[in-house]
């Protein structure tokens, strides 16, 4: 026979400043584990939406980001003929040459400068990036020093809204457009034309080559194609795992430190847990000896204190969830370690995270409780009717 | 007449249960002379438990003065009454209320820490009135182990140390045996006739009471008329 | 003292609650040193500035280089001592995990200006006669197990290819707060080979380094050195190292300030544990609090002597914490040296974790102590039944 649900209920509302008490430790783990996972989530989305699965991205040999990587004029020009490059409606190939730079900037209301990516485009390029949307504003024109911004740029960054200017390379560059390409990678940059910041920086070589296949299943017979090329000093990747790796290093920084973090900040939350579940059932030492007076079952017992600890989790996981679910409404910016360029990302809550989230709440309760409603269950009945 | 040691006019307490107001005491007046062992009997809730917390300036009158030993304790503020309180009453509790940390030597000790006593001139004293009590072999005892007799000399011992002019006693034998209650009573007995000290004991068992001076009966918060 | 004595015991009388009280404070306490380490760590570069130097870069970013030839000009601006300058090589031994900062420098001049590196004075000269002569920091050379003559490969991601190296020497740091973890190597031997690899890079220096006469005018000789410059084709930004080390770590700020956060949260965790122990352990003896007030303790008697207990608990497992915070950042020292190079215990992280120690003893006893100080003296002493 089991003892009510109520019994459990009704003592935790007797005992209610302990209980939420408990309740709130859990809550502020159940936050820090959602928030870390929810921002590792953020990042990685932004970084696999950045690509296209249809995509090859090229980039030199051994270069991790593509500012560090250098292609020469010779190599573009055979990497975009390639035999499995996609032609696009009006005829023309689907590859694109770009230029990629990093600039200092400041964020607006600070002088704290961040490192921005500077992406010199060819029409092709929007064809290829289809996240990309101009919001406001219109295209550079190719030949001019006319730029356009991303919307997480032109938001933080001094000089990079609609109709202002950013010197770089020694020219004054005009934000024409405003763009917005979701929650991606494309969103922390600004876009210019490619031959006209090559100019402006001095830079006679490509940053990256990329172009759609015409056949999804072709990729591994292009890459090796490309890699075995004597006359080509590159590597290529799907577009897609190009820059989920580029984010590898912070995503795993943020992943192992969450984990780390849970796991240590948990043990302080069953501390408390315990410690409310051990007085628990001191306080109702003749009460347990009453209900097994009354014909309950030891093991009933056990559930009944189980069952409350476990509530404690729950209502405790699900307030930290609540609380977390707020910080969807931010965005995060850091500097990216692999590529030094920043990135704004946000918190992102997913079914898994806050499925995730209520088992560490409710691991937490069950460890919490399981030591005290044991020791609850193996009380003798005559000395427990003895007590108070 | 000598004035009494603790005059009582008009006194009225009630308290507030579930909305209502129930009133406990209805215009009391009562006097204790020097040297009285004043028994106070009654049902439960007849009031008799709160005119003595009344009287020991633990609770606070709604109407009414009470005045012991020439200080009108009613019109005293909390930080003065704490400090009457530690000059002048001794408390038994009828579940003895020692401090469980603290061996039974230490109990008797506790209130003369306030009386700014030397460390030797404290343990003396209270070694002193822990023998009255005849408990001297279990100075170094924790309450925990000692009898419910014991621990309620314990309490006589820490009650008298202060010397205050005004025992209270709420139910002093109300947890023990036969015997251990009649060895309790001859010692308040004892302080009453040897060291002169005002008792007032609230007790609801006839056999208690009997020892007192004066007996006086409590009903739905109206003194029954003195004998 | 009878009182002192009521608080120790009292604040032990449970010995389960307590303990588990305690534990839970000790690992809060632990944790919270070791993220403000880590915050510190991050920080080290900073701290570690020297206030005569300056940095001078490319104004575009850190990716663009200033050609060599600038060395000679700064040299000559009113107020530079020496001048020095190098390139951020971003190789790595073996495999991409095992990374580690490596530069080629101007070895005579970089060792003059950086001279917090200690390097033995017979090192430094076979480090000065052989082109690929190269020097590795001791944490460095422990970690891949490296010894001087060894011959070191590392493969290029900036500039690309195996690179060659000679081990000439091991240098230490000045103090702890020196970064041990850096491998140094001739900038002519990187230039000559970028000469034939790539001769758009060569003559190119990623950075100079720069020491001054006197700190205080490193704001004019900063502006001097950016006016020679400006409108050229390569314009100059110079600044203090420290501000050039802040620049840099002020873009992972937002990560920074999540664990500066993240670390006040497990405050917030262990106070709502504690605030709980002392509810309860208070909540059982009111009636003990009430009976010293029949007594003629005053309430301030006994809020002391909870805010006492409460302080007893928390400040005997932050003691704890703190004394176990050495061993771990050692620990983490040893495994994580990689990513944190310094990695040192601060003054001010103890300081930081006596307060929160404080503030938490303080906010889980006040309202307990309020309650057992103000509660009516007979109704608390009824609860004793």
């Amino acid at each position: 026979m089991a003892v009510p649900f109520m019994y459990s209920y009704r003592s935790l509302w007797t005992r209610r400043l302990t209980t939420a008490l408990t309740a709130v430790g859990m809550a502020l783990v159940v936050f820090v584990f959602a928030a870390i996972a929810m921002l590792a989530e953020g990042l990685e989305k932004t970084l696999v939406e950045t690509g296209s699965a249809e995509n090859v991205a090229i980039v030199r040999k051994g270069a991790v980001s593509e500012v560090q990587s250098g292609i020469s004029r010779d190599q573009a020009a055979i990497l975009e003929t390639w035999p499995g490059v996609a032609t696009g409606r009006d005829g023309r190939l689907l590859a694109a040459k770009e230029l990629v730079v990093l600039i200092s900037l400041s964020k607006r209301g600070t002088d704290k400068p961040s490192h921005v990516v500077i992406r010199g485009v060819s029409p092709v390029s929007l064809v290829l990036k289809p996240q990309v949307r101009l919001t406001e504003g219109r295209m550079p024109r190719p030949g001019t020093n006319e730029i356009m911004a991303g919307s997480s740029v032109s938001r933080r960054f001094e000089g990079a809204g609609l109709g202002e200017t950013i010197r770089f390379a020694m020219r004054d560059w005009k934000v024409v457009g405003l763009f917005d390409a979701g929650s991606t990678g494309f969103s922390s940059e600004i876009w210019g034309d490619v031959d006209t910041l090559m100019q402006a920086f001095r830079r006679p070589v490509y940053s990256i080559v990329i172009f759609r296949m015409s056949d999804q299943g072709s990729f591994q017979q292009i890459k090796n194609g490309i890699e075995n090329d004597p006359r080509l000093t590159v590597e290529a990747k799907r577009e897609t795992v190009f820059y989920a790796d580029q984010s590898k290093a912070l995503s795993t920084f943020l992943r192992v430190l969450g984990t780390s973090l849970t796991l240590i900040f948990s043990l302080g939350a069953v501390i408390g847990a315990m410690i409310t579940m051990y007085s628990a059932v001191a306080n109702r030492v003749s009460e347990i000896g009453t209900l097994r007076a009354l014909g309950f079952a030891r093991a009933s017992i056990l559930s009944a204190f189980l069952l409350e600890s476990l509530f404690i989790g729950v209502v405790g996981g699900a307030l930290g969830l609540v609380m977390a679910s707020f910080l969807q409404f931010l965005t995060i910016s850091t500097m990216n370690f692999q590529t030094f360029a920043e990135l704004a990302f946000s918190f992102t809550l997913t079914f898994r995270i806050a499925a995730q989230s209520l088992v560490v709440a409710l691991v937490m309760g069950l460890a919490g409780g399981l030591l005290p409603a044991v020791k609850a269950s193996r009380m003798n009945i005559v000395d427990a009717l003895r007590t108070g | 007449m000598a004035e009494p040691f603790v005059k009582i006019r008009n006194l009225s307490k009630s308290y507030w249960r579930g909305g209502r107001q129930v009133p406990v005491l209805a215009g009391i007046d009562i006097d204790v002379a020097e040297g009285e062992f004043l028994a106070l009997m009654g049902p439960s809730g007849s009031g008799k438990s709160t005119l003595l917390n009344l009287m020991a300036g633990i609770d606070n009158a709604d109407t009414g003065t009470i005045e012991i030993g020439g200080v009108e304790i009613t019109s005293l503020t909390e930080a003065e009454l704490t400090a009457w309180r530690s000059d002048n009453v001794g408390f038994i509790f009828q579940f003895y209320n020692l401090v469980p940390v603290l061996t039974a030597l230490e109990n008797v000790e506790l209130p003369l820490v306030l009386q700014g006593l030397s460390r030797k001139e404290r343990k003396e004293r209270a070694a002193f009135f822990l023998g009255l009590v005849n408990l001297s072999e279990r100075t170094d005892h924790y309450p925990g182990q000692l009898s419910g007799g014991e621990q309620q000399r314990v309490a006589i011992a820490r009650a008298m140390v202060t010397d205050p002019l005004l025992l209270v006693a709420d139910e002093p034998t109300g947890d023990l045996d036969r015997r251990s209650a009649e060895e309790v009573l001859e010692l308040m007995e004892k302080l009453n006739r040897e060291f002169k000290k005002v008792i007032v004991m609230v007790t609801h068992d006839p056999k208690s009471a009997e020892r007192a001076h004066v007996i006086r009966h409590l009903e739905k918060g109206y003194l029954n008329a003195a004998p | 003292m009878l009182l002192l004595k009521i608080l120790f015991r009292n604040a032990f009388r449970h010995k389960l609650r307590t303990i588990l009280t305690i534990l839970g404070m000790t690992i809060a306490i632990l944790a919270f040193g070791i993220l403000r380490t880590v915050v510190d760590a991050w920080y080290a570069g900073v701290e570690a500035s020297q206030a005569n130097r300056l940095i001078t870069r490319n104004a575009i970013s850190l990716t663009f280089s200033l050609p060599i030839s600038y060395a000679e000009k700064i040299r000559q601006t009113e107020g530079v001592e020496k001048v020095s300058w190098g390139n951020w090589f971003g190789a790595y031994y073996k495999e991409e995990k095992n990374f580690f900062a490596n530069m080629a420098v101007d070895p005579k001049s970089h060792l003059e200006i950086v001279d917090e590196l200690i390097l033995d004075p017979a090192e430094k000269s076979e480090y000065f006669k052989d082109r690929r002569g190269a020097i590795a920091g001791r944490k460095l050379a422990e970690r891949f197990g490296w010894k001087i003559g060894d011959i070191i490969t590392l493969k290029g991601t900036i500039y690309p290819g195996d690179w060659d190296f000679v081990l000439k020497g091991i240098y230490m740091g000045r103090d702890e707060t020196v970064d041990e973890s850096i491998f140094l190597f001739h900038w002519d031997y990187f230039n000559e080979r970028m000469k034939v690899q790539n001769p758009m890079e060569a003559d190119q220096a990623g950075f100079y380094i720069i020491e001054i006469e006197r700190p205080e005018m490193a704001a004019a000789v900063s502006g001097r050195i950016d006016a020679i410059f400006k409108n050229s084709l390569a314009e100059t930004l110079t600044e203090t190292e420290r501000a050039f080390q802040l620049s840099f770590v002020s873009m992972t700020e937002a990560i920074m300030m999540a664990i500066q956060l993240v670390s006040v949260v497990v405050i917030a965790i262990i106070m709502a544990v504690s605030a709980n122990t002392m509810a309860m352990s208070v909540r059982e003896r009111l009636a003990e609090y009430a009976t010293m007030r029949t007594l003629g303790f005053g309430a301030g008697t006994v809020f002391l002597l909870i805010f006492g207990e409460s302080a007893v608990i928390t400040f005997t497992g932050a003691l704890a914490g703190v004394a176990l915070t050495f061993p771990a950042a050692g620990l983490f020292r040893s495994e994580l040296g990689q990513f944190f190079p310094i990695f040192i215990v601060k003054a001010t992280t103890i300081w930081l974790d006596l307060g929160a120690a404080l503030v938490v003893s303080l906010v889980s006893a006040v309202v307990p102590a309020f309650r057992a100080a103000t509660a009516p003296i007979n109704s608390a002493l009824r609860r004793a039944v």
